[in-house]
């Protein structure tokens, strides 16, 4: 069955790393629905966030071909039972005169943050869940929007992931070493 | 060759651990060649360029044979036969821009059949990279999908190091090229020469020792199969588990069948060995396809000419897929038991849980099931010399003990069906990629590599004039190879296809040739042409009693396809045959 899957990727922080990355999900046939990368907590390791769709089978060929990049040291299939995984979403909504308020308030509905006012719009700033997002998105449609970034999603297990690794204790027995 | 992990990351080699007392300050052209005589390399194949001149100019003094090829694809594709041939690390060295580029095509070859293949280029001075300087490309880019690694060097101190470790990648785990870019300006940079100590990664830990777990189950399946079935694929040879295999087929009784790579997994004279799958495999061996119930895959990755249609593949039988590569495992066919390690690590633990078993009546019924195209092609043979007659003299002649390269196309198949292979690492054909070009320049590096052996290349007219120019080579390097060209004025596997499955729309397959034996002679070699089907035996002695390269022109019926065949997209049970037997011949 076809569904969404949010890989995370603990890589070696060196220059080509993303391209690495990228470029193999590319050549295998795998779609991208967003990607983000940044500093994880150990120093000269990076984490990757990857959204992807794709069936059971997609997604561990998926996770054994990354394992074969050189750099990168581990990779998790997180589901959203066992991970937060959140994305950030800056909106430029047009809020003029009497409107100004009615979009104050709503915003505060979904714990939004007011970041910049003009005469003319508002810059807000809010996180969540794609469902949360979504619907907040399609609130501040009804005002107008102007311009807008989401940053891709970032995840969280919930439960303290095991240390940097091989696949060795990832994927299914086959890969363990001896016992 | 696949070794473990712990044997390549101990570092010193015995000659340098003599502590040298003085620090050394070397160019990192002159650490670049220390650093690859510390890998045992002897030979390398290159062509010199701008940016890799100070490199040349450190190799005279260096240990290090270097073989001048006439083109960079072909350099990269000697290296290859060169590691295909002897199991170590090829070396090819290629300038930046159109000599890097021109190796992207060895680096996919050594890529899809797993060939440990080191490349060193050269790159713009760091100043200029980025501004599109002279004979500028982005190679690291470039080679990326194509490599097992690839490196830019941006420091002289950081050569041996990454050196070592490119070697360390290219030859453990599933082998594979690694291409190093090296900028000019780090070639003359001066600096102190260290050997470098352990290399190695963290998370770069191929798993060679199998699950114990895995190989248990694998034994149950193997010990309780009705019409179990062996695939031998390249990952034997790799291995070098050539001998531990013969014995394991032996104890299990299970007949054998082979990818186009997994020739010389095991004799094929052997009693139970039934030939070569897929597309042009023996009949038999797809036949037993179909009917096997256990199906146990050594080292193969089920490529789509082996497997034909994977609906109907093996459509009766469990699999066991014995990789090193646990990516392998599930890609392209669903796997019940997997067992990911070095075929050697595996059959050491799993040949002592099967138990010897009596096959006898299913391989009697595989045996029942002929090739037709055998019998009639070979006890009733035409004037014209028969490119399955050619095949099997030169295989008769050479006792089936030389070393054989191919192009790619008809005369490939033929030489696959039909020479008979003894040995790994004997047989060396592009496999995965199916380069045309290849059998000359991968003869040429086998031969660098095993001198003492004789070497056969046997190649079609159209693939020799992609690389022809490699006569020079051979000739320049005074070398003893013996070129068998299966003349026939085409494109002979796209005019099969065009004949079989466009309607004989013959589109662009007709070639012309110079005169081969005058052009073997303008560069120095030995030419023969043979014409008769009579003078095929006499040519390939006189081959074989001539100094230097000696090419012999066979001049075949034109229009001859191979056979059997699986029609691309088709099943492997729905093989053609030539379809002027008479359906009296049938013997299914």
């Amino acid at each position: 069955m076809e569904q969404t899957h949010t890989l995370v990727l603990l890589v070696e922080d060196h220059p080509g790393v993303l391209n690495r990355v990228v470029s193999l999900m590319r050549r295998r046939s795998f779609n991208i629905d967003s990607i983000t990368v940044g500093h994880s907590e150990q120093p000269g390791i990076s984490r990757m966030t990857i959204q992807l769709r794709g069936n059971s089978e997609d997604i561990e060929q998926a996770t054994k071909q990354l394992y074969k990049l050189l750099e990168v040291l581990k990779v998790s299939d997180l589901t959203p039972q066992e991970a937060m995984i959140r994305e950030l979403v800056l909106v430029k909504v047009a809020a003029k005169g009497a409107v100004r308020a009615e979009v104050i308030q709503t915003a505060s509905i979904y714990n939004a943050r007011v970041l910049d006012a003009t005469p003319n719009s508002l810059m807000i700033e809010m996180s969540g869940t794609e469902e949360e997002i979504e619907s907040f998105l399609t609130m501040m449609r009804v005002y107008g929007i102007r311009e807008m970034v989401r940053s891709g999603k970032v995840a969280l297990a919930r439960v303290a992931q095991r240390k940097a690794g091989h696949p060795d204790r990832v994927v299914e027995g086959a890969f363990a070493a001896a016992d | 060759m696949v070794v473990a992990p712990t044997r390549n990351d101990t570092g010193q080699q015995p000659a340098e651990a003599e502590a040298r007392t003085s620090p050394e300050i070397l160019s990192g052209a002159q650490i670049t060649c220390r650093s690859l005589e510390a890998e045992g390399v002897t030979t390398v194949f290159g062509y010199p360029g701008g940016a890799v001149i100070p490199l040349y100019d450190a190799l005279p003094e260096a240990n290090l044979h270097h073989v001048l090829t006439r083109f960079e694809q072909w350099a990269g594709m000697a290296a290859i036969g060169y590691a295909r041939a002897t199991g170590k690390v090829g070396v090819c060295i290629a300038t930046s821009g159109p000599g890097a580029t021109n190796l992207v095509t060895a680096l996919a070859e050594a890529n899809l059949d797993s060939v440990p293949l080191v490349a060193i280029t050269g790159q713009v001075m760091e100043s200029l990279i980025g501004r599109d300087g002279f004979q500028e490309v982005d190679i690291t880019g470039i080679t990326l999908p194509v490599t097992k690694h690839n490196y830019i060097v941006h420091r002289a101190e950081d050569l041996a190091p990454t050196i070592k470790e490119a070697f360390y990648l290219a030859r453990s785990g599933r082998p594979g090229p690694v291409l190093i870019d090296i900028p000019k300006n780090v070639f003359v940079s001066k600096t102190e020469y260290k050997v470098p100590g352990k290399v190695g990664r963290k998370s770069y830990q191929p798993t060679t020792v199998p699950n114990m777990r895995q190989v248990r189950l694998a034994a149950e399946l193997i010990n309780s199969a009705k019409r179990p079935l062996i695939m031998a694929g390249h990952g034997i040879i790799l291995s070098g588990a050539e001998a531990a295999f013969t014995e394991f087929v032996e104890k299990t009784g299970i007949p054998t069948i082979f990818t186009l790579l997994g020739l010389g997994a095991m004799d094929e004279a052997h009693p139970l060995s039934i030939g070569m799958m897929g597309m042009h495999g023996h009949r038999r061996s797809n036949r037993a396809l179909d009917e096997c119930d256990l199906l146990i895959n050594f080292g193969a990755r089920f490529d789509d000419r082996a497997t034909g249609n994977l609906n109907g593949f093996a459509p009766n039988a469990k699999v066991i897929h014995v990789d090193i590569d646990p990516a392998e495992i599930g890609k392209n066919v669903p796997t019940d038991v997997p067992v990911v390690g070095d075929v050697s690590e595996v059959l050491k633990v799993l040949t002592p849980e099967v138990i010897e078993r009596d096959h006898s009546a299913w391989c009697n019924w595989i045996d029942g099931q002929h090739n037709r195209v055998l019998r009639a092609a070979l006890e009733d043979r035409p004037a014209w010399p028969e490119p399955y007659a050619i095949v099997k003299t030169i295989a008769e002649v050479t006792d089936h003990e030389a070393i054989v390269t191919t192009d790619v196309g008809q005369h490939q198949m033929w030489a696959a069906q039909h020479f008979g292979v003894r040995h790994g690492k004997r047989w060396i054909t592009s496999g995965g990629l199916g380069t045309m070009g290849f059998g000359l320049p991968s003869a040429i590096g086998a031969k660098m590599g095993q001198p003492d052996m004789e070497v056969w290349s046997i190649i079609g007219d159209g693939g020799f004039q992609m690389s022809s120019n490699e006569l020079a080579t051979a000739v320049q390097e005074k070398l003893d190879i013996n070129i068998a060209i299966i003349n026939n004025g085409y494109l002979g596997m796209v005019r099969q296809w065009q004949d079989l499955f466009h309607g004989r729309n013959y589109s662009e397959v007709e070639i012309s040739a110079p005169d081969f034996v005058k052009l073997a002679e303008a560069y120095g070699a030995t030419g023969i042409r043979v014409t008769k089907d009579s003078e095929i035996r006499e040519a390939v002695e006189k081959a074989r009693s001539i100094k230097g390269p000696v090419l012999i022109d066979f001049v075949v019926e034109p229009e001859a396809n191979v056979y059997p065949m699986v029609a691309p997209g088709a099943a492997n049970s729905d093989m053609m045959d030539d379809p002027q037997w008479s359906p009296s011949e049938e013997d299914v």
